[in-house]
């Protein structure tokens, strides 16, 4: 089965990162608080549909949508 | 003691610079780092302190070029700028992510004063942190709240100071914690995870939530501002407020400036004795100066602008809705930025690609830069259209002259997002871009921190860009005052032993003497020995001269047109000069500026790189001199055969 990755996530719908794919800023993303376990959700997006707005902790942080795309997650609900 | 000041971004970390520091500020580099190094003092109990502010980052490790001196400062206890205490700054409404950088630099055993920022708003928020409890994990730390935008706090930030302790010994998040190595990504990850496991377990035990942490106000802001229509209309508004600002208003200091350096200029020529010092002062000196100094209204008012919108959170959505549109181009959301300054000056344009972390990125956005059409542009692009350009109304309502002048401005534009489209398939690169921005809450602009931000621009442009163009006027004037021994004065001889010389009045004499020294000058004889290649352009070698002085600056153009074609120099110089100009001919007997040399002139202008100092921080922001020679000859190639094209079809 495809992993589900955030930039495919409808806004307002709260997700749990589940894992961060290796990538030249992994660690970047980590460091802002993308870490596994970390419930988000998206908020709103660019025009064109891309960067997309993500809310975690409170703030909200922009991410392209390649970005969003190493970060593997699962609906909150299906837990 | 030398304090540092560490925290993320929009944490209100230069409102408490600001809070401690006032005006005492000083703008340095870090030693063997070309970062911009913003320091400033104060006292306590008559003892001088010194406050050193970092880059806003997340982490210790960076992301980019700006982000790396945290890294390097704080991992050589032998560097200048190590401190003695750190100061951290966080957001206490976001306590997990900005504390990550505090456990890095408390398990480096620094002291350290944290200080929660935004406190009221994170209790508005109803987040309750009991600090009694964060103290009780970090015992060797003084904490202290603040609301520094409103200048709360100041009190306890400095009896935080007076009462730091020494360093932390035990307790630490990470025993016998060594940093990782740059580029060991796999390791850094592991270590953030773990901090950031800790931080969790920490926080569930210090904070309780209320209510939801979100900022509604800023949701429903966004949903205009990042509107697919509203949102471009807005920020097309909000550019045109500033292009109005700088380009009509701007106008009237600068005349001011500009009337004022050519007064001092006369009252100094007529205090001294006349002689090569009066010259070099009158000539060289003050208009060099005067050249300096009347770029900064326009530098002031594009960053009061800027830092407006920045400090209310508007930026970052600018970022946000043109990264999708500039990504084609090679170039990135926050490549909007400097290639709108770069309409004022590319100067802070090239300073203000730093915050892009992609080095391809932000290379492209340095490059192509240049191209936007500077103030400096202005007067030649003025001069010329009113030379060549009639003055016609074109379908009713448009001016013809006004149209070149937009026309001129859009080929800049164009052109630079086609050269950055290109220069994207030739650079390589190792790794892929990435964008990772914060949309911090909107916010009202802290006018102390507006203003000290715009001070803080024109001063790093007026010692920066003006030692250069300082010393090239002054080269310049050196060129053209002296020539191979003899020759000027034969030239000089040779005008007066003309019959007719005598009957002219004194000022045309000295003119025409003027322009007889100036063209057997050292400056005189390039101008003609580039004159073969300049001819199939359009030019002569009056325009050659003056092709070779406006390297230096762009608005010289004119300046060495009018000392060329010796004009005095009597506040009106324009109109004489353009009148003077109509009449010149060439030796067939032709005008020289015709709406073919004057197009193929104004074609050159758009295109090259006709300004040293904006070299000079290329070489500064590139660290080598191979992007800037690079940019020198792309941008000449495509300003001559740019010229050659408009010359050849328009005659």
């Amino acid at each position: 089965m495809k992993s589900n990755t955030l930039e495919k996530q409808a806004f307002g719908v709260k997700v749990q990162i589940k894992n961060i794919l290796d990538s030249s800023f992994s660690n970047k993303l980590i460091e802002l608080g993308f870490i596994t376990g970390q419930t988000i959700e998206v908020v709103f997006s660019a025009p064109f549909g891309d960067p997309i707005a993500i809310e975690l902790n409170g703030s909200v942080l922009s991410l392209r949508l390649e970005e969003a795309a190493t970060i593997e997650v699962e609906n909150t609900n299906s837990l | 003691m030398k304090i540092a000041l560490f925290g993320n971004p929009n944490t209100g970390k230069s409102s408490v610079f600001n809070l401690l520091t006032g005006l005492r500020q000083h703008i340095g580099n870090f030693a063997g780092i070309t970062v911009e190094k913003k320091s400033g003092s104060f006292q306590i109990d008559n003892q001088q302190h010194q406050l050193i502010d970092f880059p806003g980052v997340y982490s210790i490790y960076p992301r980019s070029k700006d982000e790396e001196v945290v890294y390097k400062v704080v991992s050589n206890p032998k560097h200048p700028d190590f401190p003695d205490l750190a100061m951290i700054v966080v957001d206490a409404s976001n306590l997990e992510r900005n504390l990550l950088l505090f456990t890095q630099i408390y398990d480096l055993k620094i002291p350290i004063v944290l200080v929660l920022n935004m406190w009221d708003l994170t209790q508005k928020r109803g987040i309750n942190i009991d600090i009694d409890k964060l103290q009780s994990y970090f015992p060797s730390i003084s904490i202290v709240t603040t609301n520094a935008r409103i200048g709360l706090g100041k009190d306890r930030l400095i009896e935080a100071i007076k009462n730091h302790q020494l360093i932390a010994t035990s307790n630490l998040v990470v025993e016998d914690f060594k940093l990782c190595e740059l580029e060991n990504k796999k390791k850094q990850e592991e270590e953030t995870q773990f901090r950031y496991q800790f931080l969790r377990k920490i926080i569930s035990d210090i904070e309780s939530v209320e209510k939801t942490k979100t900022d509604t106000l800023s949701r429903k802001i966004d949903k205009i501002l990042i509107h697919p229509i509203f949102g471009y209309l807005i920020f097309s508004a909000v550019l045109f407020v500033i292009f109005q600002f700088i380009f009509s208003f701007a106008s009237i200091p600068m005349d001011f400036i500009d009337a004022q350096t050519t007064n001092f200029s006369n009252l100094i020529a007529n205090q001294l004795p006349t002689g090569l010092l009066n010259d070099l002062i009158c000539q060289g000196v003050i208009p060099g100066i005067g050249g300096v100094i009347i770029f900064v209204p326009q530098i002031a008012l594009l960053f009061l602008f800027i830092s407006i919108l920045e400090e209310s959170g508007y930026l970052s959505r600018v970022v946000f809705i043109m990264d999708r549109l500039m990504r084609p181009f090679g170039l990135n959301g926050k490549s909007v930025v400097p290639l709108i300054s770069s309409v004022a000056c590319a100067i802070p344009g090239v300073m203000a690609t730093r915050t892009i972390a992609d080095w391809k990125e932000r290379l492209i956005t340095i490059l192509v830069a240049p191209l936007m059409s500077c103030s400096a542009r202005i007067p030649v692009y003025t001069l010329l259209i009113a030379l060549v350009i009639p003055k016609q109304t074109v379908l009713g309502i448009f001016n013809l002259q006004g149209i070149v002048l937009f026309g001129l401005y859009f080929l800049g534009l164009i052109s630079a997002l086609f050269i950055a489209i290109i220069l994207n398939l030739l650079i390589k690169k190792k790794e892929k871009g990435f964008l990772l921005l914060e949309l911090p809450s909107y916010k009202m602009p802290r006018w102390p921190n507006v203003g000290i931000n715009v001070l803080e621009k024109v001063k790093i442009f007026v010692i920066d860009a003006g030692k250069i163009i300082l010393s090239i006027s002054i080269i310049l004037w050196a060129l053209a005052t002296f020539g191979p021994s003899g020759k000027m004065e034969n030239a000089e001889k040779y005008v007066r032993a003309n019959p007719s010389f005598t009957q002219l009045p004194e000022e045309e004499q000295n003119q025409k003497v003027a322009s007889a020294r100036l063209e057997s000058s050292y400056i005189g004889i390039f101008g003609k020995a580039i004159e073969p290649a300049i001819r199939p352009l359009g030019y002569d070698w009056k325009i050659g001269i003056s092709l070779i002085t406006s390297f230096a600056a762009r608005e010289v153009f004119v300046g060495s047109l009018a000392t060329i074609y010796a004009v005095q120099d009597d506040g009106d110089e324009n109109l004489r000069l353009i009148d003077r100009l109509k009449k010149e001919k060439n030796d067939k007997n032709k005008p020289v500026f015709t709406l073919a040399s004057g197009a193929s002139l104004m074609i050159f202008y758009v295109f090259a790189m006709q300004c040293m100092a904006t070299l000079a921080v290329v070489k500064r922001e590139t660290n080598s001199w191979k992007w800037p020679l690079i940019q020198v000859a792309f941008m000449g190639f495509m300003a001559y055969f740019g010229a050659l094209f408009a010359f050849t079809i328009l005659s």
